[in-house]
């Protein structure tokens, strides 16, 4: 049933002139193309930056002991993730509409900064700020969920020797809560390479937007979806690829920490785990 | 001074909700004594432990360690909860060893031990990984240093919990039931390590259901129930010869 769906689907494609394989090839590798593809990559990375350092921050603030921090970081994650992206990032785009000058002063004291919104919120910037933002959400989430999977012994232990709270989270919860976010983290960002499509709208000359200028012009749609549809399909593979070898580095050094090898990794595979008596369950 | 007080507490109480834990806690721990407490379980002792440290917060009553309270500061007849920053700075000195041991798992044992000293102490790293290495030799794991925790046994996790403890010079070591985790054939290794630890000289306070340890090595024992101290004084005396009856009724239950 699956290989004669997928024999009709291959057959379609060979033998369907309205593909116009001819045109794929022609501009897969064009300068704007290639150019395009480039700056996904960038606003994908940059933009990612923004979500996990802004993450950590609300994660660790969500968790706090005051209650106003705690509350202040709910309702951001309440509000980034309970509105479409593409909404924020048009909100940004026209945030002139708002505020036509903003600038960084005292409250309700003298400016030391300002300028009109327009030429510092360039729809660069409003991309990545509604991309950034946005993200931030979801990996406070993520990095919330891998900190309480650490059991809280590890945060007494660590009180108890004198560590502050900062250096409890830096050095003993952080690093063994990498297990529980690196995996999510890696599909945040895959979703972000393809998310970046939305700030075509930003008139932002990205992978999408530089095959639609292209089409625009020429009217040739479909070969130039497929030619945005396989550089997406290259760059999430590369990194599907990036993020298998990291989970398994990760995964090993928490086998060699626990000493009790998971999945299909035969127990042989780690000479030191023959040494010495095994630990009996801690319970 | 032989007989500085260590640990004063008075009327010390603690309640979670509705449910008082701790209803007035009087007991005061010198320099060099070992202090056990027993009782069954629920009876408040690992909780009134865990405020020593201020891992717990007392409700109301006063505790100190070596003559400053922990976690708390007075000003006029009011207490005030410390900054986390202050709290930490007065938990250097108490060592404490948990029953579940609480290694660092991603850790290796010096990392572990050295851990404080470098980021608490501010020691240099060399200096540091001397110390942790005195310290494993005298726990008897002077070659097991680059194991991770999760390579090791019950027993050996708790030894090396005491020596990271011990790793910032302590003036009070807290024992939170230390071999209660423990596989049977494992208890004695490492209550050796802590009874040579108490025959050096080293001010401690062990929760713990080893009636025979209290007996041989505590010099006050202490029976709590219901969270109050029902009986206090030497080993002889409270596990021997004890005058109340629910301290008899528990002993029954338990030797």
């Amino acid at each position: 049933m699956v290989l004669v769906l997928a024999a009709m689907g291959i057959h379609t494609l060979l033998t369907n002139p309205r593909f116009q394989f001819d045109v794929v090839g022609q501009y897969v590798f064009s300068g704007t193309i290639v150019k395009g593809a480039l700056l996904t990559l960038e606003l994908t990375v940059m933009a990612m930056a923004i979500g996990v350092v802004l993450g950590n921050v609300l994660a660790i603030s969500r968790m706090s002991k005051n209650p106003v921090i705690a509350a202040a970081s709910g309702l951001y994650i309440w509000f980034f993730r309970g509105t479409p992206v593409l909404v924020q990032l048009i909100f940004w785009y026209n945030l002139s509409a708002i505020f036509p000058q903003i600038g960084i002063g005292i409250p309700f004291g003298p400016q030391l900064f300002s300028g009109s919104a327009n030429s510092i919120v360039t729809p660069l910037a409003a991309a990545l700020l509604g991309l950034g933002l946005n993200e931030a959400a979801y990996m406070a989430e993520i990095v919330r969920a891998g900190i309480q999977s650490v059991d809280n012994g590890q945060t007494e232990a660590a009180h108890s020797l004198g560590l502050t709270h900062f250096q409890t989270l830096r050095k003993v919860v952080l690093p063994q809560a990498m297990k529980v976010i690196v995996p999510p983290t890696g599909n945040e960002l895959i979703s972000m390479l393809k998310s970046t499509s939305l700030v075509s709208v930003l008139a932002i000359s990205e992978l999408l937007y530089s095959a639609q200028v292209i089409y625009a012009r020429t009217y040739q749609t479909i070969p130039l979806l497929i030619v945005a549809s396989l550089w997406y399909l290259a760059l999430t593979t590369v990194l599907s690829v990036a993020q298998y070898f990291l989970e398994r580095r990760f995964g090993r050094a928490f086998r060699a920490a626990s000493g009790r090898p998971r999945g299909f990794a035969p127990r042989g595979i780690h000479p030191r785990m023959k040494k010495g008596p095994v630990a009996p369950d801690a319970r | 001074m032989p007989d500085r007080v260590i640990v004063r507490s008075e009327q010390v109480r603690k309640s979670y909700g509705s449910v008082e834990v701790l209803r007035g806690i009087d007991l005061e721990v010198r320099d060099g004594e070992v202090l056990c407490i027993v009782g069954p379980s629920g009876s408040g002792k690992s909780t009134f432990l865990r405020c020593i440290n201020h891992l717990e917060k007392v409700d109301s009553g006063e505790l100190s360690v070596n003559g400053g309270l922990v976690g708390y500061r007075e000003r006029g007849d009011k207490l005030y909860e410390l900054r986390s920053r202050d709290i930490a700075r007065a938990r250097r000195d108490i060592g404490m060893v948990f029953q579940r041991f609480n290694l660092f798992g991603h850790m290796t044992v010096l990392q572990n031990i050295m851990l404080a000293p470098i980021s608490v102490r501010g020691e240099s790293r060399s200096a540091a990984l001397e110390h942790a290495r005195s310290l494993l030799d005298r726990v008897g794991l002077g070659n097991r240093g680059d194991a991770y925790p999760g390579q090791l046994s019950g027993g050996q996790q708790q030894r090396v919990a005491i020596a990271r403890a011990l790793a910032m010079r302590p003036s009070l070591m807290l024992f939170d039931e230390p071999t209660s985790a423990l596989d049977p054939e494992l208890v004695g290794e490492v209550l050796t390590v802590m009874r040579d630890l108490a025959g050096e000289g080293m001010t401690m306070v062990v929760v713990t259901h080893e009636m025979g340890f209290a007996r041989e090595v505590a010099d006050t024992v202490v029976f709590m129930d219901n969270g109050t101290v029902v009986e206090s004084g030497s080993p002889g005396q409270v596990l021997l010869s004890p005058r109340n009856e629910r301290t008899k009724a528990f002993l029954a239950s338990v030797l």
